[in-house]
Order: structure tokens, then C-alpha cells, then sequence
């Protein structure tokens, strides 16, 4: 029991992959900024910003529509994006092996933050906050299958093994999946999904800041949305994790882990770069380009698959 | 201890929205200036939001006339506190040429309290980052 609370809230938990998030969210900042000739805020920044939210401002609650829910959706985004940290982490640290489906596990937990986003978009009352939550809505609904795609194909690639560890120890005793041509399609369908779930600029029309003013996050200030922040810097860092785990090796022990760490500020570097050259697109566009698309790159991977490449 | 370091976080973690009155654009321009690569106000941890509900600093320029002045008391009100209110230019800070205007609802802060006032026609982003400057040295 103390040993499963550690894990929740030190070491793969909640302090751990908030303050590698918030390094990755300075990390995010920092390369927008040099990519716009610009300087960038300082590295303590995302600290500065998650305690004045979350110790200064005041929290201003809806007068119409429910405050209990408004009040605990950031909680459950928090709570989630923690849980799919900690699933994805252990195996990753090889602490712990995990269980036989985890993947299936992790897939749910990795929806909740978006998923709370909704209900508490739609909890503040605020039309501009329903807009948002019903292009969120949308959003889902367009990456979800193309996730779950991708994550069967990297359990059709590992031999059908439901679990996280052994995704990984097959590519240690192997190759990397992202090796071959099919690991390859994966991994460009894989970053987009990312891209979708963390709702960066192509994908970001739920929080749209010119047209929404934040969209979905509105109403919230203070407390609520220091969570919100924490949540993100979380997502941040848990979903180029999960990426390493699934299709670029895992982590070895020893020096390794430096090597593991630049895999993962890679990927984020990658995400950061899609991000700051493209404009935003509509919904209906984003719905098209991954049924259309993205389903159809991961089906031409997964035949790749079972041709063995 | 603890207060100076709530003060030191907010200090460096100023998000600002923008209000313009019945503005002729040079302000607003000089305000996008101060983001642009050439003085890049994000060094500071400074950050333009979308929402009043986020916002640390609410920046008003232009002429406060009879429309403007419920708008602006509503966003203010809108606001969660600590906030610090800046009025930008002449016609926030004074009136300017529109003082004598009939629709003219009086500057800035006969509306609003205000905490630090940046004058100039329009004033320069030089002169914008001097006063969030003093305004975070007073604070």
C-alpha cells in the first residue's frame, strides 16, 4: 500500500512527472521562442506560473451552471494524465512489470484529461466554453480510432502482447520497432495523435485563442486552472514517454538514460516544430485527415505488419 | 518568507489582457510591438491571454467613452483579484484630444483604480517595459 502511494505520488507519480512536464513545457516555450528570433522566458517559468495561479489568484466560480463539477473536472485531468503517467513509468523504470492489458488501461486513462476538460467546459456555463467543449468532443472522436489503431498495431508488431513491458523487451532483444517501414508510418501516425491529444496548434480549434479566447478553459482562474496547467505539463511529458516505450525502445539501464532523455526531447522538439509552422485547422478538416488519412496510413502499416516488415 | 514568495511568483508571471476603448491603434500596435522578437516581453514571464478570467494585468488604452465605460467596469469586475490595472497613452491616462468630447466618459481612472499610468502619443515600447518595470518594483 505506502509502496503503491510512492508510486502515485513520488517517484513515476505526480511530483516526478509534473516537474519533468513543466521542464518539457519551458522546453516547448524556449524552442517557439527561438524559432520565432525571440529570447524565451526564463527555465523556472512554468514554476513562476503554476504557484501564482495556484497561490495568488483568486478562484472565481460560475453563477450559472454546476460549481461542483467545475470544480473537480480538473482534478480528474489531473488525476488521469497521473494514473497513465505512473502505468506507462513503471515498466518504462522496469520497477515494476505491470499486468497482462495495461495498454488498454493506459489507452482510457490518456482520454481522461480531454475527456474532464469537456465536463468542465461544459459545467462553467459560458457559450464560448460549449463551443470549445463540442469541438473537443469532435476532436475525440476523430483521433480516438486512429490511437487505438496505432496502439494495436504495436501489439500486432510485438507478437500480440497486451502489456507494456513486453512491448518493450521485444524491441530490446530485437529492433527498435521504429526500425522498419511499418514502425516508421507508426510513428509519423503517432505523432499526430499526439499532437491532437495535447490540442497544439493544428489541432488546437477546442481552446482557439483568437476565436474562443481559450475556448474550454474560460471560465476557469486560480486553483482550478493551476491544475489545468499541472495537467498539461503532465500530458506534456507522459505522451513523448509513452511514444519511447512503444516504438523507439524503451530505456536501458546506465548511461542509457541520457540517451532516453534525448529520444524524449526529440519527439517533443518534433511536436514543438509541427506546432509553430501551421496554421490552425477547422474541425471538419481535422476530422477528414485522420479518418481519411491517418486510418488509412496506420491500415497500410498494419498489412506491413503482417507482411512481416 | 511565505508572502515574498507568493509576491516573487506573481511578480514574474504576469499575464496581461488587453482592453482597447474607442482607440485609434496606435497603442494597440505599440503593444503587439513590445511581443514581437525585437523586445520580447516573454523574457519577463509577460503573456498575452485570451480570457479576463486568466489575466494578471489588464491593460486599457484609448478614449473611455459612454459605451466603454460598462464594458470596462465589467471586466474588472470579471477579473480575479490581484489584478493591476494600466492605463496606456495619452487619451487612457488624461483624455487627450477627446477630453472635450461629448460622449467622452472621463480617463481611465475615474472608472477603475489604476495603478500605473504610460504616457505618450502613442508611447514608445521602450517606454511601455519601463513602466510594467516600475509597476513591478512598486508592487
Amino acid at each position: 500500500m505506502a509502496v503503491n502511494l510512492f508510486y502515485f505520488f513520488i517517484f513515476p507519480g505526480l511530483i516526478f512527472v509534473a516537474v519533468a512536464g513543466a521542464f518539457l513545457s519551458w522546453f516547448d516555450r524556449k524552442i517557439t521562442a527561438r524559432v520565432q528570433f525571440r529570447k524565451g522566458p526564463p527555465l523556472l517559468q512554468p514554476f513562476y506560473d503554476f504557484f501564482k495561479l495556484l497561490l495568488v489568484k483568486e478562484t472565481i466560480l460560475p453563477k450559472h451552471g454546476s460549481r461542483f463539477v467545475f470544480l473537480m473536472a480538473p482534478l480528474l485531468a489531473v488525476f488521469g494524465a497521473t494514473m497513465a503517467g505512473v502505468f506507462i513509468l513503471l515498466p518504462l523504470f522496469k520497477i515494476n512489470t505491470g499486468f497482462r492489458g495495461d495498454l488498454i488501461v493506459i489507452f482510457y486513462l490518456l482520454t481522461l484529461p480531454s475527456f474532464s476538460y469537456i465536463i468542465g467546459s461544459l459545467a462553467s456555463g459560458n457559450p464560448l466554453a460549449a463551443v470549445g467543449g463540442s469541438r473537443e468532443m469532435k476532436l475525440i472522436i476523430s483521433y480516438e480510432l486512429t490511437f487505438l489503431l496505432f496502439i494495436a498495431a504495436v501489439i500486432m508488431k510485438s507478437g500480440q502482447h497486451f502489456d507494456l513491458n513486453s512491448v518493450i523487451e521485444t524491441q530490446q532483444s530485437g529492433t527498435p520497432f521504429i526500425g522498419s517501414i511499418s514502425g516508421v508510418i507508426l510513428f509519423i501516425v503517432g505523432i499526430f495523435c499526439i499532437q491532437a491529444k495535447l490540442a497544439f496548434v493544428p489541432f488546437d480549434m477546442p481552446e482557439a485563442e483568437a476565436e474562443l479566447s481559450e475556448g474550454i478553459f474560460i471560465e476557469y482562474s486560480g486553483t482550478p486552472y493551476a491544475m489545468i496547467k499541472l495537467a498539461k505539463y503532465i500530458m506534456l511529458f507522459v505522451l513523448p514517454a509513452f511514444m519511447v516505450a512503444l516504438l523507439m525502445n524503451g530505456m536501458n539501464g546506465g548511461v542509457n538514460i541520457i540517451w532516453t532523455v534525448l529520444k524524449i526531447l526529440a519527439v517533443v522538439l518534433l511536436i514543438t516544430l509541427i506546432r509553430n509552422t501551421n496554421p490552425r485547422l477547422k474541425i471538419k478538416q481535422a476530422s477528414a485527415f485522420f479518418f481519411v488519412w491517418m486510418n488509412l496510413l496506420v491500415v497500410v502499416a498494419i498489412v506491413l505488419i503482417a507482411f512481416g516488415l | 518568507m511565505n508572502v515574498g514568495f507568493k509576491d516573487y511568483c506573481f511578480k514574474k508571471s504576469l499575464w496581461v489582457f488587453h482592453f482597447g476603448g474607442a482607440s485609434c491603434n496606435n497603442c494597440d500596435i505599440e503593444i503587439l510591438d513590445c511581443l514581437t522578437p525585437r523586445h520580447d516581453l516573454e523574457r519577463f514571464g509577460i503573456l498575452l491571454v485570451g480570457s479576463i478570467r486568466h489575466a494578471d494585468v489588464l491593460l486599457v488604452n484609448g478614449s473611455i467613452n459612454m459605451r466603454d465605460r460598462d464594458r470596462l467596469l465589467e471586466l474588472y469586475h470579471q477579473a480575479p483579484k490581484p489584478l493591476l490595472v494600466v492605463a496606456i497613452g495619452a487619451c487612457g491616462c488624461t483624455g487627450g484630444i477627446f477630453a472635450d468630447g461629448p460622449t467622452f466618459a472621463g480617463p481611465v481612472d475615474k472608472v477603475i483604480p489604476v495603478d500605473a499610468y504610460i504616457p505618450g502619443c502613442p508611447p514608445k515600447p521602450e517606454a511601455i517595459i519601463a513602466g510594467i518595470v516600475k509597476l513591478v518594483g512598486k508592487k
